[in-house]
């Protein structure tokens, strides 16, 4: 490798940077949430961190750690987490589309590891191929702040007046409206979902049969029933943009 | 419990990493059918609101301050305020009301 090729590597990596910065910062944030959610679990600050470093998803986790409260199954575990980041393997096969052909396998391995929202979205905006340089700055900046913050949540969670945490521990839920909500507005269909999610999600809680069902049970079951029925009666139409603008591409 | 809990986090951990990776690597190709793209679509706002409701409502000292907090949640989202708005409000109206229930 030439020293115009080092320059051009550092150059993608520190605007990798740049952009990474804004987003872990927003993860030290919404991780500290999380992290009160992994004390109620019974999670200590390092398996929080652990948690955080290795999955890197906030539904995700959170699924988990109901998952770790109740005592549940290994077999529940894995197909909770399926379900909770089954989005990711939606953006992974159209992250693959924005990889040159040559790119190595390490370096598919390496972006890989750290598909969310948020990353995903700066990855595919890039113009043309993505350098996987330009991942690694943006990780630099958002896998230690989803770690730390989650890691900083346990341990405030321990220290902070009894009044405090009951506050906190609603901030998470906080972000998933945010998520699904919007949507909602514009897109009748999610509306409809979100709103029978809501009541069947209660109704398990008090019919007797389904009553006894763990929350993790409780929400993979109505997940595939549900999604399923909206993807059958109100099947979505093209292709993802960033899909087809880059398959036009080549 | 506590090797017990080292054990759940390798298996999401493992779950995660592959549901990431398989289509970087084994598959690389986007996904033809039409039913699985639209399922996989609708999958998270089906969970994230499972999960939501009616747990917030339990994860409160008082129910009613959960209560509260997801209709707040869900009006200011409808209001067009950010994720870190909303957070902070429900987090804001759980605080304030549990001063008087509690």
């Amino acid at each position: 490798m030439d020293a115009a090729q080092r320059a051009e590597r550092r150059r993608v990596f520190l605007s990798g940077v740049r952009d990474g910065v804004p987003i872990g910062l927003g993860y030290l944030a919404v991780a500290f949430s999380l992290g009160i959610a992994a004390r109620n679990a019974g999670l200590n600050a390092f398996q929080g961190f652990l948690i955080s470093l290795l999955n890197n998803a906030s539904a995700g986790e959170y699924a988990a750690f109901t998952v770790i409260a109740a005592d549940s199954g290994f077999l529940e575990m894995a197909l909770i987490t399926l379900i909770t980041n089954a989005r990711y393997l939606l953006m992974s096969c159209s992250l693959s589309q924005k990889f040159s052909p040559d790119t190595p396998l390490h370096h598919r391995l390496l972006v890989g590891y750290d598909v969310t929202d948020e990353l995903f979205g700066i990855a595919i905006a890039r113009p043309g191929y993505l350098d996987p340089f330009y991942s690694y700055g943006a990780f630099l900046p958002a896998i230690p702040g989803w770690a730390i913050g989650t890691a900083l949540g346990v341990t405030a969670g321990s220290i902070l007046p009894a009044r405090l945490v009951s506050a906190l521990s609603v901030a998470l839920f906080g972000m998933f409206l945010a998520i699904i909500i919007p949507p909602s507005k514009k897109n009748p269909v999610v509306l409809g979902c979100v709103a029978v999610s809501f009541a069947a999600s209660w109704l398990c809680t008090v019919l007797p049969l389904t009553k006894a069902l763990s929350e993790g049970t409780r929400t993979i079951l109505l997940t595939i029933l549900i999604a399923s029925a909206a993807a059958l009666l109100f099947p979505v139409k093209d292709e993802p943009e960033q899909q087809k603008e880059v398959q036009d591409e080549r | 419990m506590n090797g017990k809990i080292y054990l759940y986090i390798l298996v999401c951990a493992a779950v995660s990493f592959l549901i990431r990776e398989l289509p970087l690597t084994l598959i690389r190709k986007p996904i033809k059918s039409r039913f699985l793209r639209s399922f996989l679509f609708y999958v998270p706002y089906v969970t994230l609101a499972v999960m939501t409701f009616p747990s917030i409502v339990n994860a409160t000292s008082s129910p009613v301050a959960g209560l509260a907090a997801l209709v707040l949640g869900i009006a200011a989202a409808w209001l067009g305020a950010n994720l870190f708005q909303v957070a902070v409000g429900c987090c804001a109206v759980v605080l304030v009301l549990e001063f008087f229930l509690i």
